[in-house]
């Protein structure tokens, strides 16, 4: 009987599989529809050039990211700058 | 009134087959779902209704779709060697021996899927387009190079999905990327019309709560559902002898694609004593 009363109050599998692909192929296609997603790892590879010729940074330090709102979207670029000692200033 | 409907529904289906040639992708991204099943059971069905239709197995390497139609024995020449002009479109063309207007291209075997290009391809699409009004073509599993070249060209896709979490997911990919990827997407054409077919459905099993339900995938995946074919015992018999699900006349699984094939066209599913599942779920 604590048998059955277990698997009565368990929610069926196919609501938790129902629950799972929603939030998965929602996000696939939220990542998909961003207008952005196309060049993003480009923009990245450039920006880190850019911010190179001034400041030595690692790949790692500039961070992209596109975040959805209802209906716009924010392109948030955080770049990590080095400890001020090495900072490197490149004067033209 | 009801001669003026019969009238019409003639006239649509004379349009019908003077229509442009229609080029269909079966596809899925996952493997073993049913997509050479689907391709022979919609190709089958089409030349059934005196459609000319021509079934193109695109999964270079891993070649199956000539023994699920039952012509394994009769393959000489296949679809890479007609892209290297190596032989003409109608030596490597088999024509089935049931059905009139129906005809298969054999994928080759010893080749790789990078064989295909998309200018040779095209080449025998479009001369192809010239002698059928639908030219399914069967879509190797996967997202890479072989699936691309079985959908760049289609006008509409089957989108064959099984009630199961990776499948959808994977199904939801390839939506993606028939909105990204092909021919209609690239040059900003009407978009490829995309269908959706459950296959391997088990109504009690959902009854149960343990599988998704048709109803719930066609949420999740937003597209038109065009049928829901029953997990059946029928469908690997009919594999193992070579014949399409679609000439299996007691085949409940056959039966449910010919209803899928009706919708396709635009036809009402004939009425049937013992309603079939997409009916009985969807009332229509």
């Amino acid at each position: 009987m604590s048998l059955l009363n277990y698997f009565s109050t368990q929610p069926k599998s196919a609501s938790i599989a129902k629950e799972r692909l929603q939030i998965i192929v929602a996000h696939q296609r939220r990542e998909r529809s961003s207008i952005m997603s196309d060049f993003l790892p480009d923009l990245q590879k450039e920006l880190i050039e850019v911010v190179r010729k001034y400041i030595e940074i690692r790949d790692e330090d500039v961070n992209i990211r596109v975040e959805q709102a209802e209906n716009y979207e924010v392109l948030e670029v955080n770049i990590a700058l080095p400890d001020s000692s090495i900072v490197k200033i490149h004067t033209k | 009134m009801g001669n003026i409907s019969y009238l019409l529904l003639r006239a649509e289906k004379l349009a019908n087959q003077n229509s442009d040639p229609k080029i269909i992708v079966v596809t899925s991204g996952k493997g073993g779902v049913g997509k050479t099943t689907t391709s022979a059971a919609f190709a089958t069905a089409l030349a059934l209704r005196n459609y000319p239709t021509v079934v193109i197995d695109f999964d270079v390497g891993l070649r199956n779709l000539d023994l699920v139609m039952g012509c394994e024995r009769r393959v000489v020449f296949d679809f890479v060697q007609v892209i290297n002009g190596e032989c003409s479109l109608n030596q490597a063309l088999i024509k089935d021996r049931r059905v009139e207007n129906l005809y298969i291209l054999p994928a080759s075997q010893t080749r790789d899927k990078d064989a295909l290009t998309l200018k040779g391809v095209a080449r025998v699409l479009e001369a192809l387009k010239k002698r059928f009004q639908y030219i399914i073509c069967d879509s190797p599993a996967g997202i890479e190079h072989g699936a691309i070249m079985a959908m760049y060209f289609a006008d509409e896709a089957l989108i064959v999905t099984n009630p199961e979490v990776s499948s959808v997911r994977d199904s939801d990919r390839i939506i993606g990327m028939l909105a990204s990827k092909t021919r209609r997407a690239v040059q900003n054409l009407e978009p490829i019309k995309e269908h959706l077919l459950l296959t391997r459905y088990v109504e009690k099993r959902v009854g149960r709560g343990d599988m998704i339900s048709a109803k719930d995938v066609q949420e999740i995946l937003a597209i038109n559902l065009l049928g829901v074919i029953p997990e059946s015992s029928s469908v690997l018999q009919s594999s193992n002898a070579g014949i399409p699900i679609t000439l299996d006349q007691n085949s409940d699984a056959g039966e449910a694609y010919h209803d899928a094939v009706a919708r396709f066209l635009g036809e009402e599913p004939p009425k049937r004593d013992k309603k079939g599942l997409f009916s009985r779920l969807f009332g229509n």
